[in-house]
């Protein structure tokens, strides 16, 4: 099935600035939705409040548009209640970690099959470019006029350390990986963490001397690395990009399966 | 027939009605004093092929509810005064995007951390205008236990044929209180299942397209149409629209589906009201005081009654104000500073005759406190 017959046409042409890179994530998307084969009645993808959470009124899938921060927590309960349906939860950074911090570590802690795409621009765009938990220090926005003192979130380790059991991370730039990792991040049975690094060359860019949305999509070539690289032994300060985490560990739902057979057994 | 008959906390009855009304999802948050809800729910989900799941917060409990029931579940979850509070924009998004959920709140003394051990109805306004902007709600409650079977099976009905959150607003009191509750045998009460959509696949379907009726009918997440669920102001398709034109049908549609039935969705019951002079309103574990009143004073010759509410919203506004009409005064008893107070005092022709009996030190409200405001307005001195 060709990547058109995902989208919503009628719905097009869709809000986002010219050069955002949040098209990009959503064709990387659709691509590995089209590999996976799957129906796309099998698909509930479910968004907050953000730039990046509109993704969800342009696909042809089951779409739930939510409120801020709380996309993993409205997952959770369509995951529960229908466990064989697959669930993309497309993010901005801080919808995934300011406001919903708390929903992205707990869904990790429960390793609830659910994929999580953190699209990672360091901005809050939709309200006009204020800095987010991810932006870092040194960072102009409207919100931050002497420049951020917040340090960053990894989310890489922060997904590590709270649970999930496949994390990645990849670029705009990378328009092939974007497709592969999610590819196997839907796949992977537990909760999946991708982050793609993604431009917003309105706010950011503009902001911080970003330059062109090419300049911004150019800079994500030349300042990562794939995991393990010996560039990154040499250089530091390259951002490794690829799969950092694949493991095993019970899903949640598997193991409230197991609560209910218990309990029908009249334990 | 004698399993059929319990001696149980309120919390516990509501558990049963939830059952009866065939919950299958449950998620929650500790807190005093829903706890039990949650507690016995975690044990009795399962064993009925259900979800129970504790969440991180409040918050994310209301979340997943309404996640849940997008894929055709029953829906429930139950807090307090303080998760009640973080659950207004959740709850906003389950009136916008028409989501049948209900949540209970064992309302316990407020603001803030306030008095989680003790009784109080503080949140009644709150059930009404907690979440922002212009919308309507139901709210329901009771004062004993079968009632609180009742009215939980009724907001389950009630949340499937309008498509809407309900609240059942109970209190500390009667959520803690054991009493006898009969559990009816299936089929006594008529359960109201979820309208589903006749459209068949690939015929365009449109969620957000009322019938005649005003209903709604859904599809399940998962099912063969896939639409779009939005908490923006969205058109037919459930696509985000600002037109004028869009959101003042879809306000409307929104307020007018429940404040137009507010005579039919109203449950009340009656106690010596017919010939009555001086009329008590009470509800939830209030009216057990007020009701204990009206039989004492009955027995003396008062023509004295009590219109126990049970929808508390929409308000009942023409049947409180019938039954006003021919009074001589009237006494709201509550456990609050005059919540209903104020919408009776809207509700009747003479606003000046109506009083308020009240506790709001975190004490049950006594038949005695009611007798001594009876005694000042009839001009007795205490």
């Amino acid at each position: 099935m060709a990547t058109k017959n995902f989208l919503r046409e009628r719905f097009l042409p869709h809000l986002w600035c010219p050069g955002c890179g949040h098209g990009m994530v959503l064709n990387g998307l659709l691509h590995a939705v089209e590999e996976l084969g799957m129906s796309k009645n099998e698909i509930v993808m479910v968004s907050g409040i953000g730039c990046s959470s509109r993704i969800t009124g342009y696909v042809d899938f089951h779409t739930l548009h939510t409120i801020h921060g709380r996309a993993l927590a409205f997952a959770t309960g369509v995951k529960m209640s229908r466990p064989e349906l697959t669930l993309i939860v497309p993010m901005g950074d801080g919808d995934a970690l300011a406001i919903g911090g708390n929903h992205f570590i707990h869904a990790a802690r429960r390793n609830i099959d659910i994929t999580a795409i953190v699209m990672n621009n360091r901005i809050y765009g939709m309200t006009g470019g204020q800095f987010s938990p991810l932006s870092g220090e040194n960072i102009s926005a409207t919100t931050a006029p002497y420049l951020t003192i917040d340090p960053s979130f990894n989310i890489v380790e922060l997904s590590k350390a709270a649970g999930a059991t496949f994390v990645a991370r990849t670029t705009t730039y990378h328009v092939q990986q974007i497709a592969d990792i999610i590819r196997q991040a839907v796949l992977h049975e537990g909760f999946s963490v991708v982050e793609i690094l993604t431009q917003c060359p309105t706010y950011f860019g503009r902001k911080n001397k970003g330059g062109s949305a090419v300049d911004m999509v150019n800079w994500f070539k030349d300042h990562t690395t794939p995991v393990g690289s010996k560039a990154k032994q040499e250089n530091p300060d390259l951002i490794e990009r690829g799969i950092f985490l694949q493991e095993e560990r019970p899903e949640y739902c598997r193991e409230y399966e197991k609560i209910v057979e218990l309990a029908m057994k009249g334990h | 027939m004698g399993e059929n008959i319990k001696f149980v906390q309120g919390n516990e009855a509501c558990v049963e009605a939830a059952l009866y009304a065939g919950l299958n999802f449950f998620a929650g948050y500790p807190i005093t004093p829903s706890s039990e809800i949650a507690e016995h729910l975690s044990y009795r989900l399962p064993q009925a092929g259900g979800r129970f799941i504790q969440m991180e917060d409040e918050i994310s409990s209301l979340c997943a509810a309404i996640g849940a029931s997008l894929t055709g579940s029953k829906v429930m979850t139950a807090t307090s005064g303080p998760g009640f509070s973080l659950m207004q924009e959740a709850l906003g998004y389950a009136i916008m995007a028409e989501i049948p959920c209900v949540i209970v709140d064992v309302q316990r003394g407020g603001p803030s951390t306030g008095l989680p051990t003790h009784g109080s109805q503080g949140d009644v306004n709150q059930a009404r205008w907690g979440t922002h902007g212009d919308h309507a709600i139901i709210a329901m409650t009771a004062s004993g236990h079968q009632d609180v079977f009742a009215v939980t099976v009724e907001a389950f009905n009630l949340a499937e044929t309008y498509r809407t959150p309900v609240i059942l607003l109970f209190d500390e009191v009667v959520a803690h209180m054991r009493e006898r509750l009969v559990i009816p045998e299936v089929g006594e009460i008529p359960l109201v299942e979820r309208l589903k959509t006749s459209v068949s696949e690939g015929v365009d379907y449109h969620p957000y397209l009322p019938r005649e009726d005003g209903r709604l009918p859904m599809s399940d997440f998962g099912g063969v149409h896939r639409y779009n669920v939005t908490g923006l102001f969205h058109d037919m398709w459930g696509f985000p629209s600002s037109e004028p034109r869009v959101v003042h049908g879809l306000l409307r549609h929104l307020v007018d589906k429940l404040e137009n039935r507010a005579n039919s969705l109203a449950r009340f019951k009656e106690f010596y009201v017919e010939d009555a002079q001086h009329l008590l309103i009470s509800y939830g574990s209030a009216a057990r005081s007020a009701r204990h009143v009206v039989e004492k004073r009955r027995n003396r010759g008062e023509r004295i009654g009590l219109l126990e509410l049970q929808t508390l919203w929409p308000f009942p506004t023409d049947i409180v104000r019938e039954k006003c009409s021919q009074v001589q005064f009237v006494v709201v008893v509550e456990l609050n500073m005059g919540q209903i107070l104020q919408a009776v005092k809207l509700a009747v022709d003479q606003p000046e005759k109506v009083f308020l009996a009240n506790r709001i030190d975190g004490e049950f409200i006594a038949p005695a406190d009611i007798l001594n405001i009876l005694r000042l307005i009839q001009g007795k001195g205490v």
